[in-house]
Formats: structure tokens, sequence, C-alpha cells
């Protein structure tokens, strides 16, 4: 069990608040760490893998302070988001000057190289590689002393759709194996895609925490949205309007459907079958047209 | 203390093809001049002297050791990829004298030896100044390598402030201001060089004893404080 725990994490550059009072902590499994771009998420997770001192506050894990304690790295992989790396080195060169780095050999670099399925091009140099590549062989040199703790910064970015399912692949099977995986993104289906649970920043500040439809409900006071068919809408939409866990109906004449705005989650759910029944009419749609975290998202940066 | 890793990673970078055309240029331009003013002077041990203490020793030691110095570690804090030798269970002064070790080896293989090849040139080595300056270049290597390892750690402009010290400090200041020789790389190698020749030809403004104190000094303290600034040494985001 490997424990990633923010502690009161402030960090400010100057006058700029970059990260603002942050507490989470982070266990086994895929969290994604979501955010806007200028977040503060690379700020965070620089904090996170010892590589930039809280201005306040600790980062720990498992008790062990991060920051100047090179010791701890025997624990961690860290991809970076950075795209330079030792370019004149062919990726097995690479790989293996890692594998040193921790005191393992060739065995442990192969092993990793195989892991990201990048056996084929070990031999040619970085600078040859593409961008999946690269994020490939990164992820290989993070790998390759089987740390408990992998930090991911923004590790989709520039990928294609192939290399990034290839990459979630590789990230889920580490969740599954009982790692503390956290990556990164501004990009909300990849998080969606992969997370078990997410932590959400917005402008420096811990917005949100938990698995992402749970924090949906939680925030109750936004309208969520709903697409219903029925075989009488009107009749449907008169009932529902009368209650106050709705806020407003529309007629989607083109669509055949009741675009509703429930502004109650637990209450409009227990609603609507219940007036459905009481009035003789028969749903034959409800689907939440906005449980995605392009939602949430847009709704934590706007509150 | 020293990771053979880390200077393996140093050695491919600094020895890259275009910053190992710069470090041969000079060293190459040293030899052609040699060549030259032995065909056109004949074997001078006063022009040799000159030669080999105002390019030698004065420009070209210092240049080197501010590519090799700075080079060791500067290229790799400025895009970022330190990341992969700072994510490792490795003691920060390890990596530090570590690459001070390679950058010495490089400051001395392209600037001691060409000294030596040009003094053997231009005067067969005559009142011993072709060894003399040699010897100054190997020590001057260790401190110039220590100085600017630092000022590549501490700053993302280290050559330009590198090139700035050896040249306007040790060149121009040195020559107009006499206190500024005292504090010189130049003038403490100088005082070693002194020693080795025995003879007038090459002489420093600083006494041996003050000049082997400061040369050490320079080098342990320049390379324990760039092991601190590496220990802090923090990785801002691309925000």
């Amino acid at each position: 069990m490997t424990t990633l725990s923010i502690d009161h994490v402030s960090r400010w550059f100057g006058n700029v608040v970059a990260v603002n009072d942050i507490t989470m902590t982070i266990g086994p499994g895929v969290t994604g760490l979501l955010g806007p771009n200028g977040a503060g998420k690379s700020t965070l997770i620089n904090m996170m893998g010892g590589f930039l001192a809280p201005s306040t506050g600790t980062v720990t894990l498992d008790g062990q302070a991060v920051w100047r304690n090179e010791q701890i790295y025997k624990h961690i992989g860290v991809v970076p988001e950075r795209e330079a790396m030792y370019d004149f080195l062919t990726g097995k060169e690479f790989v293996l000057a890692n594998a040193e780095l921790h005191g393992l050999g060739a065995k442990a670099a192969q092993k990793a190289l195989a892991t990201v399925e990048m056996e084929y091009a070990q031999d040619r140099k970085i600078q040859t590689y593409s961008k999946g590549m690269r994020q490939r062989v990164k992820m290989a040199s993070a790998l390759v002393h089987d740390p408990s703790l992998l930090l991911l910064d923004e590790p989709f970015n520039g990928m294609d759709p192939r290399q990034r399912m290839q990459l979630m692949d590789l990230l889920r099977r580490m969740g599954d194996e009982g790692r503390t995986v956290l990556f990164s993104s501004h990009i909300l289906e990849e998080v969606e895609q992969l997370a078990w649970h997410i932590e959400v920043v917005v402008a420096g500040r811990h917005a949100a925490s938990g698995d992402f439809r749970k924090i949906r409900r939680l925030m109750t006071d936004r309208p969520h949205r709903y697409l219903v068919r029925s075989n009488d809408d009107r009749a449907l939409a008169a009932a529902l309007i009368a209650d106050p866990s709705t806020a407003g109906i529309e007629v989607d004449l083109a669509e055949g459907a009741l675009r509703i705005q429930a502004v109650d989650f637990g209450r409009f759910t227990a609603l609507l079958p219940r007036v459905a029944r009481d009035h003789g009419i028969r749903l034959l749609t409800v689907s939440p047209s906005d449980e995605s975290l392009e939602s949430v998202f847009s709704y934590l940066v706007a509150a | 203390m020293y990771d053979p890793t880390v200077a393996r990673l140093t050695y491919r970078a600094l020895l890259g093809r275009r910053r190992a055309l710069i470090l041969g240029a000079l060293p190459m331009l040293l030899i052609v001049i040699a060549v030259a003013v032995r065909a056109l002077a004949g074997a001078d041990d006063q022009t040799a002297s000159d030669l080999l203490g105002g390019l030698a020793l004065a420009t070209m030691v210092p240049i080197i050791g501010v590519i090799a110095g700075t080079g060791a570690i500067g290229p790799e804090i400025d895009d970022g990829s330190v990341v992969y030798l700072l994510s490792k269970p490795i003691k920060r002064p390890t990596i530090i004298f570590t690459k001070l070790i390679v950058a010495i080896a490089v400051t001395m293989v392209f600037s001691a030896v060409p000294t030596l090849i040009a003094g053997f040139i231009l005067n067969g080595n005559g009142q011993q100044v072709a060894v003399a300056y040699t010897v100054a270049a190997l020590v001057a290597s260790i401190a110039y390598a220590a100085l600017f390892l630092l000022l590549g750690t501490v700053s993302r402009h280290a050559v330009v402030f590198g090139l700035v010290y050896a040249l306007v400090w040790e060149a121009l200041f040195g020559s107009l201001v006499p206190g500024a020789r005292t504090l010189s790389v130049q003038q403490w190698s100088l005082a070693v060089a002194q020693k080795v020749s025995g003879g007038d030809l090459v002489s420093s403004d600083v006494g041996l004893t003050t000049a082997t104190v400061l040369l050490v000094a320079v080098t342990v303290l320049a390379t324990w404080f760039a092991g601190q600034k590496l220990r802090s040494l923090t990785l801002a985001g691309e925000e």
C-alpha cells in the first residue's frame, strides 16, 4: 500500500499563488488530476515528485518526506511532461542508463522496454522517435525499478488515438496491480476513461475529489440535464414542472423528447418514475445528457 | 562519490558532434598558429612563452573551460532532462562531483594537450616553457571546470557569464587593474607554472602559496555550492 499525502500544501512564485492550500490523499489505483491549463497541476505534480519545495505544507509518501529525500525515488517513477531526454542515446541505452542509476542492470531495462512494447525500436536513437514512442520510453525509464508510485504529467499530450489507448491500457494494468498511479490531464475524456478517482484542481485550489459521478451528484445546486422520451411528453412535462426539483422543461419537437433541467438530483430521480406511474405515462428514454466530465468541469471552472 | 553512468551520459552529451567541433576548433587553431610562427620566425623562447601565455592560457583554456564546465550540466537543466538524474536515489553531490571530473578531464584534454603540442612545436620545450604552460593549463582546467560547472548549475546564461569572466575579467581587467590579477585563475596557474619552469619567462603576480590556497579554495567551494544548489534545484512546470 502506497499512499501519497499532500497536507495543506501551497506554493507561490513571487506574488502569484500557483497552488493554494491543497490537501489530498492519493492511494492505490489510477487517480486523475484534472484541471484546465494553468490550474497548477504541474506545480502540484512537481511537488509530489520532490522537484519543487512547497511554500507551506508537506508532501509525504507513506510518512516519508518527498522533498530533499533522494532515497524516496526507490519508490517513485516519474514521467515528466517535458520532451527533453537524452536524444543522442538509443531507447535501449536511455532505459539502461535509468536502470543503472537505480543500481539495476540490463535485465530490468529489457523488462521495462518489453512492458511498454518498445523493443522493436530500442536500437534507434531517441531523436528519431515519434511523440508516442518517446512517451513510452519515458514510461519504461519510470518503470525500470518497479516503483509503487507512478507520477505522470500530461502523459497523453500529442499522442494519437492508438498510442493513447495503449498507454491507457498500460496505466490501467499498473493500477490493477495495486500501484498508485497519478496522472494529470486537462482533457476530460482521458480522465473519464481511465481514472478510478479524480482530483480536480481549478485556479490553484482543490475543487473536488472522488468518483466523478459522485462529485457530480454532490453538486445539487447545479441543474442536471436529462433527455426524456415518453408516450405523452406534454402530460409528463406538466406533471414534473409542478415539483420544485425541476427548474425547466423544453419540448424538443425535432428530437421528439423532453429536455429537463433538474435542480435537485436525488429528489428528481425519485420523482420521475413516480410521476410517470401515477399519470399512467410510459417512459421510453431517460438519459442524463451531460453526465460527462466536460459538464462537471465547466461547472467547477465557472463556480 | 563518482557514478559511472552519470559520467557516461555527461561525456556523451559533451562530446556530441557539434560541441566536439567547437571544443576541437580552438586547439586546432593554436597548433596551426604554432606551426606558422615556428615556420616564419623560427624557434624563440620568448615568442613561445608569449603565445602560450597570451593565447593558450589566457584565452583558450578559459573558453574550453566554459564550454566543458557549463556544458556538463547547463543544457540538462535548461531542457529539463536533468529530471532523469534527479529522480534517482543518487546523492546530488555525487552527480556534481562526477560531472566535475568529466568537465576537468575534457578541459584538460582539449586545452593542456594542445598547449603541450604547441609548446614543443614552438621551441621544442626550451627552458621548460611547454611543460610549464601545460602544467598551468592542467591546474587552471580544474579550477575553471569547477567554477563554470557551478555557473552552469545556478544560471541559465552560464555561457555568457562564463565568457564574460574569461575574456573581460581575466584578460581585460587583469591587464588594467593590478588588484584584479590576484583574483584570476590564470595568475594562480601561472604561479604554479613559474615554479615548474624555474626561469624568468613564466611569471605570475601571485605567490605560489597564495595561488595554491586560492585554487583549492575556489575548486572546493564551487563544487560544494553546486552540490547544494542541485539539492534544491526546482523544476518549474511549463505552465
